[in-house]
């Protein structure tokens, strides 16, 4: 039993047990802003989670997989736009929208590896990027509003900020299971081998193509998922959420937090949003005696610039991110 | 027609660009193994310079020379400080650390420079028109482009055709080990050819500048088609790439100037001027994919022991 | 040619201007340990690849069990009995030596898509696989991962992959490629224990591993067969003693 109370062990379950009590604490009068960050957080930890099973697990280096959120959330924002707004409907509809996109880029992409493999996902995901900036029907440019969330007629009330909360920490825990036991089922092993040592896998007998694309769309779907979710939750859906730039975020985390690892992608969520917010004023708060104010929050605003290394650093140093830290082990 | 030949020669003039920029890829990745990601910040940086520097000095000559050297302490201290550490390893770990400097490059910038972009104005003398054919008019400055790259490109060759360095970057190309096992100082070659295709790149980008604004992010955008062009041309190769980036820089120009009016006999001409850029850049792709189709090492493979 | 298991003809495959297989014939019955030696660049890992599907040759036919595979996908030979092991180490650096022989066993227990049993777990896999470590000699190296396996323990694991797809044929590439003496000789123990069950076509340098298993040898140089007949003619063989030139010992061999 012992063995359970490892240091990471005992982060996670703190964290899970913090993240669980978010709207508990908002509702005795913390800051309603908590709630915003932390549903955000949840959504794109999922879609982290997701990218994991084929970034880390699979290593399958995709810039273009935040095109499954924007896919996952203009399904909503379209459907919502024509006039259906019944959630029964438009999950689905965003999930297959995504896993279908999945279907197609992964069955060009996957017969390439390395770099080929990046550049053409990056392609797709500047074309789809472009493609929402042409619908001209659905905002273009500036995005379309969502003025109703997901009805789901008696079941959930999205519009509770704390049943949505607690749906979507629902769904990452999910999600987190989902991958687990994905990875270290039969299929799971092909899509590790197949990273480790394609070749050899190609030896023993295995037709590697097709479970790599298989990962590849259970991937998408989960993200397309997580689409739907941040829609309903900014209730606004553009293309911006679909850069390249947005993939390069969702790949920080996973990285950052620890690839192959479960709780990695979580971690690594938690740890830029939550930087992104609270270290400006961290610093602020620490540099105040030393430094006059104008000079703190310039500092303070600067902050982002330690990402680049930092992350340059774990990939070279501490490639099983803050999760392998944790864990007093490193991955070779 | 005038219209097709003007676009045409914008089309070389990209395409020299990219070569500029694609050289040091090429060189980078066929000598040391390295995919680095971060070219683009090079070629950022080199615009971001130049700007400055030309401000400084009022002189725009003056201002891309320093640009150019300061570029090159940039990249040869990047290359000692970090690509050091990526050699020999996973072109997965080094697609990742490269787009960490991809990252602190765009902020670096951000907090030097500011968000806003910088605007590199032309000297008199370089605004002007030329009237090359009758009822075609360029601009003086593309020409002069055209011009300064075919003459980088022509010292580029003499100097890995004709001189000593050059002969141990080919030898450094296509036998890495042999070349160590020479005796030459492998350390310092690297730091050479990276510091190299970092002051083509900053070249690219200061001269790109005044057509297009300078602005953080604007290696990203280009680079997607140097690795292209890199591809096509064969990895490693400098004459891969100088007609591989020919190609592409004219395709992409010609897609961009005449597609929007191709698809506006499909659709409507807002819908076809927004889905045409996509398109051109899926037509690069496109080659891409026949190029390697018919020859996977790409048109002028150099033979990697 | 007809009782062969593995029939190969015309053989050829050209590299720019190097010819690694040049019009190579050959025939190996059922149970027959056949060895090819040659020096180096003789395109001998070359033929390996064309006969495991990496390679495509330029020209000729490969015949397994009466049918022709020249043109079949690397995963497809395994399927058919025709296993290889690697010349340079080929494993799953991150896993135990357990998981890799149990990833070979998986890749024939029909196909993958099952999404939620711990495969690890699993004792349809994990069993066989057991059992063949121990045949290599590595059952009590099971729980331990590759990356900190030894030298010689990275060869039999190679072997022990091969084996676990249940092959009818090896193809082995070097198996005692870097072993010292020791290692060596319980390497050639071991494939003398396999020698009737299976049939192996083995690339080797080690002459005294070579004459102590063939049944019969090929010498490659330049992609070309020069020679091809029982180790005895093989070792008074004129052409063979000039082909390697300046280690005339190593043809002698000690039995």
């Amino acid at each position: 039993m012992t063995e359970w109370f490892t240091l990471r062990n005992i982060v996670v379950v703190g964290l899970l047990i913090v993240l669980a009590l978010v709207p508990v604490y908002v509702s005795i009068g913390g800051n309603t802003f908590l709630m915003t960050l932390f549903t955000r957080i949840v959504i794109l930890a999922m879609a982290a989670t997701s990218l994991n099973l084929i970034l880390g697990y699979g290593g399958m280096v995709s810039f273009g997989h935040a095109v499954y959120l924007g896919v996952g959330g203009y399904a909503i924002g379209i459907l919502a736009h024509e006039g259906v707004a019944s959630g029964f409907l438009q999950w689905p509809i965003a999930i297959g929208a995504s896993a279908l996109l999945a279907l197609v880029v992964g069955a060009l992409s996957l017969r390439t590896r390395g770099l080929y493999f990046i550049m053409i996902t990056f392609a797709f995901a500047q074309l789809v990027y472009y493609f929402g900036v042409g619908l001209e029907r659905y905002g273009a440019d500036d995005g379309l509003t969502i003025y109703r969330r997901s009805q789901f007629a008696g079941v959930l009330d999205l519009s509770n900020r704390a049943v949505f909360y607690y749906l979507c920490l629902l769904l990452l825990v999910g999600t987190i299971y989902l991958v687990w036991r994905l990875v270290n089922s039969r299929f799971g092993l092909v899509i590790q081998g197949s990273r480790s040592n394609d070749r050899r896998m190609q030896a023993i007998g295995f037709p590697t193509f097709r479970y790599r694309l298989t990962g590849f769309v259970i991937a998408g779907a989960i993200c397309g998922l997580a689409g739907a979710l941040l829609a309903n939750h900014t209730e606004f859906i553009s293309p911006a959420t679909m850069h390249w730039t947005r993939s390069g975020d969702l790949i920080v985390m996973v990285v950052l937090g620890g690839m192959a690892s479960s709780f990695g992608p979580l971690i690594g969520a938690v740890t830029l949003l939550v930087l992104e917010e609270l270290l400006p004023a961290i610093i602020r708060l620490l540099a105040f005696p030393f430094l006059d104010p104008p000079m703190a929050v310039k500092i303070s605003e600067y902050w982002p610039i330690v990402l680049g290394p930092l992350f340059l650093l774990v990939v070279l140093f501490a490639r099983g991110g803050m999760n392998g830290l944790l864990e007093g082990a490193r991955r070779d | 027609m005038l219209l097709v030949l003007e676009q045409c020669l914008n089309g070389l003039q990209f395409g020299l660009l990219l070569f500029l920029l694609a050289a040091g890829l090429t060189l980078v990745f066929g000598i040391m193994d390295l995919v680095n990601l971060a070219h683009g910040s090079l070629y950022m940086v080199g615009a971001y310079f130049a700007a400055t520097f030309t401000a400084w000095t009022g002189s725009f000559v003056a201002g891309a020379v320093l640009a150019l050297g300061a570029a090159l302490i940039v990249g040869m201290a990047v290359e000692v400080i970090a690509m050091r550490r990526l050699y020999g390893r996973d072109h997965l770990d080094q697609v990742l650390g490269t787009f960490g400097l991809i990252l602190f490059f765009n902020e670096l910038v951000r907090i030097v420079w500011g968000p806003a972009g910088l605007s590199l104005p032309l000297p008199a003398w370089l605004s002007a028109w030329i009237e090359i054919l009758p009822g075609l008019d360029y601009p003086t400055y593309r020409i002069a482009i055209i011009v300064t790259a075919l003459a980088v490109a022509l010292l580029l060759y003499l100097l890995v055709m004709r001189t000593r360095l050059g002969m141990l970057i080919r030898a450094g190309a296509s036998n890495r080990e042999m070349t160590g096992a020479l005796g030459v100082n492998i350390s310092l070659l690297y730091t050479l050819v990276f510091g190299l295709g970092a002051a083509l790149a900053a070249l690219a980008g200061l001269m790109q500048a005044p057509i297009q604004t300078v602005q953080i992010g604007m290696g990203e955008n280009i680079l997607f088609l140097a690795f292209v062009v890199i591809i096509i041309g064969g990895i490693g190769s400098i004459r891969g790439a100088f007609i591989a980036a020919i190609m592409v820089g004219l395709i992409d120009t010609l897609g961009r100037a005449f597609l929007p009016d191709l698809m506006g006999l499909i659709m409507s001409s807002r819908g076809a001027s927004q889905v045409a850029p996509a398109l051109s850049s899926m037509l690069i792709y496109v080659l891409m994919m026949i190029v390697l189709v018919v020859r996977p090492a790409g048109l002028f493979p150099v033979s990697i022991k | 040619m007809t009782d062969a298991l593995l029939a190969i003809e015309g053989l050829t495959k050209r590299f720019g201007g190097v010819v690694a297989s040049d019009e190579i014939t050959l025939a190996i019955p059922t149970g027959e340990l056949h060895a090819v030696i040659g020096p180096n660049g003789a395109g001998k890992t070359t033929l390996i690849g064309e006969l495991a599907g990496e390679i495509a040759p330029d020209q000729g036919r490969v015949w397994f069990a009466g049918r022709d595979i020249t043109a079949l996908p690397v995963h497809r030979r395994s399927a058919i009995g025709l296993a290889r092991s690697f010349q340079v180490t080929s494993l799953f650096p991150d896993f135990t030596a357990l998981d890799n022989v149990a990833l070979a066993v998986q890749a024939h227990s029909g196909h993958s898509f099952r999404f939620w049993r711990n495969a690890r777990r699993d004792a349809a896999l994990r069993e066989p696989a057991r059992a063949v470590l121990a045949q290599v000699g590595l059952a009590d190296r099971a729980d331990v991962p590759v990356s900190r396996l030894s030298h010689g323990e990275h060869r039999a694991l190679e072997i022990a992959m091969a084996l676990a797809t249940r092959p009818r044929m090896l193809l082995l590439d070097e198996p005692m490629a870097g072993m010292g003496p020791d290692e060596s000789a319980r390497m050639v123990n071991m494939l003398r224990g396999f020698k009737r069950q299976l049939t192996i076509l083995l690339i080797e340098h080690d002459m005294e591993a070579v004459f102590a298993l063939a049944d019969r040898i090929t010498v490659l140089v330049y992609g070309r067969v020069i020679a091809s007949d029982i180790p005895a003619a093989i070792r008074a063989n004129e052409e063979v003693r000039k082909a390697y030139l300046g280690a005339p010992d190593e043809l002698v061999g000690q039995e």
